[in-house]
């Protein structure tokens, strides 16, 4: 294959890689806003989706895009459920102070991870995609007759991959319309902003945070499931999405939902790219490399404001 | 009518209040006065339930209320306008009225109400509360709280660096509430700026509560300001 054509190709992959990256992210950056801390079982709540979509899309049986729709649906929701359960249950008695709650949500990632190993067991397993039809993708080029297109050998990519993008996508929106323009939303952006006078004027911060995270936890249970059919469920595939989230959250600016959305994109891509004509390893020490640049020369992050 | 019993509270260990007992009548302001650090704003967050009482009782027309929650405390009608005004800055000024809306479900006719006392901010309703003037922002601030249509409000040191007309327009705000009824805890640093709004006066010192007295009787008084107030 060519340049241009294979450089598309890693392009489509980056973009699935992103999409996923951004909702876990996001998921990630909403929990540090608006509570101000940093959750590092974040990576475990993906793998726990992954599992549990497994487990729904086994158990469901029948057509594989029932089982993938029920996934889709029941897996976040009950992610959401048990991060909440954690929070009420284990940060609220640390009483949200920054180091405890990085201690304790390592702990958390041990239980979680732990637990998988000896329910689910140490196999990687995959869902089948809903739909997955073969797309050939065209190429254009200078032929003799002017301007045309070709379909280069080996350049496609299959409609659930266009799906995971298009659904992120849509994710998105919908948690951005849900922060600026409902009330739930501006209960939460109150809270983030002054936890003392949001308590003040009768928001019940507490309940708000168990909320938040377990919104954070939905959403990358939601990237997880998302991307099961492509990569398969195991109970260590927390990692890298821990890794890269904060990758993402400290590059696009902590809290910062737009940022953190560009700077999934941006790394998403490049990882994708990267990891296409170099090695992944490349992929990841360029992006740890850029976080450390990051930290360096612009501490509030490329898109988060500078704090006044 | 709002009454502290004995009150103590503290940040973690280092208690603060010892004691401090204080009533402030429906339709009073009830002045509170005191050297930095004599323990005012600390006061104001025990009475709104952001310090966990250590000892004594609140009672808000006759309902103990002290072992209530914050954003329980709220919703008994408690309206709050802090020390430095801490609107949501990023949050307009629509916004920051509808979370005092919200916190008792007020309607629409109070947002109107409460506009018509400050038109500036009707001007100005899309406006993020970060970009207002220092003047303008303690007006949202005075407004936020009484959105919540408060029995008792707490105004912590709300004149502090506003320019006189500016002062002016707030004292107005605050003895048309207290004609209407309101109770009026207020917190200032200037007597002058005092004096003339004030009914009673509470001076406080290392968090205990000393002598109340009519405020009419404090101008004559100066020795009592001089060991309170004086540097
Ligand atoms: N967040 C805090 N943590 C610890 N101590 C505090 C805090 N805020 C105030 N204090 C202490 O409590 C005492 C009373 O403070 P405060 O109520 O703010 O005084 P005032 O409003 O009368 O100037 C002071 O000695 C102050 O140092
Ligand atoms: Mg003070």
């Amino acid at each position: 294959m060519e340049f241009g054509p294979y450089l598309m190709l890693a392009s489509l992959e980056g973009a699935v890689t992103a999409a996923v990256l951004a909702l876990t992210a996001v998921g990630l950056s909403l929990v540090f806003g608006v509570m101000r801390v940093v959750n590092v079982a974040h990576g475990e709540f993906f793998m726990l989706g992954a599992v549990l979509a497994w487990w729904i899309a086994t158990t469901m049986g029948g057509h594989p895009a029932a089982g993938f729709a029920a996934a889709l649906i029941v897996a976040p929701i009950l992610v959401g459920v048990i991060a909440a359960a954690a929070d009420m249950t284990i940060l609220k008695r640390v009483d949200y102070d920054p180091e405890r709650t990085i201690v304790v949500t390592i702990g958390l990632l041990y239980i979680i991870q732990q637990l998988t190993l000896m329910t689910y067991g140490p196999e990687a397993r995959p869902v089948e995609p809903p739909f997955n039809t073969r797309l050939a993708l065209p190429w254009i080029e200078w032929g003799e007759n002017g301007l045309g297109l070709y379909w280069p050998w080996g350049l496609s990519t299959t409609t659930y991959k266009l799906a995971v993008i298009g659904a992120a996508a849509v994710v998105l929106i919908g948690v951005w319309l849900l922060m600026t323009r409902t009330r739930i939303g501006l209960v939460m952006r109150a809270t983030q902003l002054d936890r003392e006078m949001a308590q003040a004027f009768g928001i019940p911060v507490e309940r708000i945070y168990a909320l938040v995270f377990g919104l954070g936890a939905a959403l990358a249970a939601l990237g997880a499931v998302l991307i099961v059919p492509i990569q398969q469920a195991h109970y260590l595939m927390g990692g890298d999405p821990l890794l890269l989230s904060f990758i993402v959250v400290i590059i696009g600016g902590l809290g910062s939902l737009p940022g953190t959305v560009v700077a999934a994109i941006l790394i998403g891509m490049s990882d994708g790219i990267i990891s296409v004509f170099f090695t992944p390893t490349l992929a990841k020490i360029l992006a740890t490399l850029l976080v450390a640049l990051v930290l360096v020369f612009r501490p509030q992050g490329l898109f988060g404001a500078r704090p006044a | 009518m709002l009454e502290l019993q004995h009150i103590d509270t503290g940040y973690g260990s280092a208690q603060v209040l010892r004691e401090l007992s204080l009533t402030v009548q429906s339709g009073e302001i009830h002045c509170l006065l005191g050297r930095n650090g004599a323990g005012k704003t600390t006061t104001m967050k025990a009475i709104t339930g952001l310090m966990p009482l250590w000892a004594g009782r609140i009672v808000l027309d006759g309902a103990e209320i002290g072992a209530l929650p914050a954003h329980e405390r709220a919703k008994t009608g408690i309206g709050y306008i802090p020390q430095g005004r801490r609107l949501f800055t990023e949050l307009t000024v629509a916004q920051n009225l509808e979370i005092g809306l919200m916190t008792r479900g007020a309607s629409g006719a109070v947002r109107d109400r409460v506009l018509d006392l400050f038109p500036r901010l009707r001007e100005r309703l899309h406006q993020r509360a970060q970009t207002l003037s220092g003047g303008e922002q303690q007006m949202l601030a005075t407004a936020r709280a009484l959105c919540i249509e408060p029995k008792v409000l707490l105004l912590d040191e709300p004149t502090e660096g506003l320019q006189p007309s500016m002062i002016d327009a707030i004292r107005t705000v605050i003895t048309r509430l207290r004609d209407a009824g309101t109770a009026i805890l207020l917190v200032e640093q200037r007597i002058d700026a005092v004096l003339s709004v004030a009914d009673r006066v509470t001076f406080i010192e290392n968090g205990r509560g000393r002598e109340t007295l009519a405020a009419r009787d404090l101008h004559a008084q100066d020795t009592i300001i001089e060991r309170y107030m004086g540097v």
